[in-house]
């Protein structure tokens, strides 16, 4: 009964991590996806701040107005955006992949593809219809 | 297989419960199922915002507290706001491994999600309310 030695005695084959892997398109998305959903939870704050300067009043409010005007605020709101929109089209890539379907060679590399270049052009077409919204009638 | 069991619990209930968290699969299905509907909700909330810019205080205000808009990003704040608590729950325990300091970082995960939920709650419904 050589098995019932402790687990601790005998050297285990360790898992490799991340380093050991070529880079991949997938790989990079997956770590996206985490990174995007990391900041969009702290930027729930800037929801909840949005929210309640607006039912605060106009001074409030014009506060939040010059911080998301400002060059700062704008390039904060900017990589947002992107990160919703990357967040969400890889959340929609990931349901796709709990049905099963979308997990082979070819459409795994298009589907990751896709993710990224729509959530660019998403971002571009949002912001080009904001600041249009921004500067028209009030 | 030849030697008697332990215990009478069968291999479900032994099961149940367990996990990093020990809370099971249960966070699994929640996660899909918030994540199914932040999409809707989200959109909905782009849209709300990009309708917002540009106007005054008084007008967004208006806005966001009509029944519609402010069930909507009511909607969007619970969802929301359930499935980043669990996600940052995931990330806090695929990276933190002192005990003390995991539990730790959980329940700061819940208070900030709780407070950031009812903040926002609270701002919709003081503008539909009008107090």
């Amino acid at each position: 009964m050589a098995e019932t030695k402790a687990p601790a005695a005998r050297a285990r084959p360790l898992s490799p991590h991340l380093q050991i892997y070529r880079p991949m398109l997938t790989m990079m998305m997956s770590i996206a996806h985490r990174i995007t959903g990391f900041v969009l939870y702290f930027g729930t704050l800037l929801l909840a701040w949005w929210l309640i300067a607006a039912a605060s009043g106009p001074t409030s409010y014009s506060r939040i107005e010059w911080f998301s005007g400002s060059i700062i605020g704008r390039l904060i709101l900017f990589g947002y955006t992107w990160a919703l929109i990357h967040h969400l089209l890889g959340g929609l890539r990931h349901l796709i992949w709990d049905t099963g379907r979308g997990l082979g060679p070819a459409e795994r590399e298009w589907l990751a593809a896709a993710n990224l270049i729509g959530s660019i052009a998403i971002t571009v077409v949002l912001w080009i219809v904001g600041l249009l919204a921004m500067g028209g009638p009030r | 297989m030849s030697e008697m069991p332990k215990h009478i619990r069968t291999p479900l209930a032994r099961v149940r419960g367990h996990g990093a968290a020990h809370t099971g699969t249960g966070h699994f299905w929640h996660q899909r199922v918030t994540a199914v509907a932040n999409i809707p909700l989200t959109i909905a909330a782009v849209f709300i915002l990009i309708m917002l810019l540009g106007r005054n205080q008084a007008a967004a205000a208006q806005i966001l507290g009509s029944p519609v808009v402010a069930i909507i990003m009511l909607l969007f704040v619970a969802s929301i706001t359930t499935h980043m608590r669990i996600g940052m729950q995931v990330i806090i325990e695929d990276y933190v491994h002192d005990e003390s300091v995991k539990f730790t970082l959980l329940m700061a995960n819940t208070f900030f999600c709780v407070a950031v939920a009812l903040a926002s709650a609270f701002g919709i419904l003081k503008m539909s309310f009008g107090v």
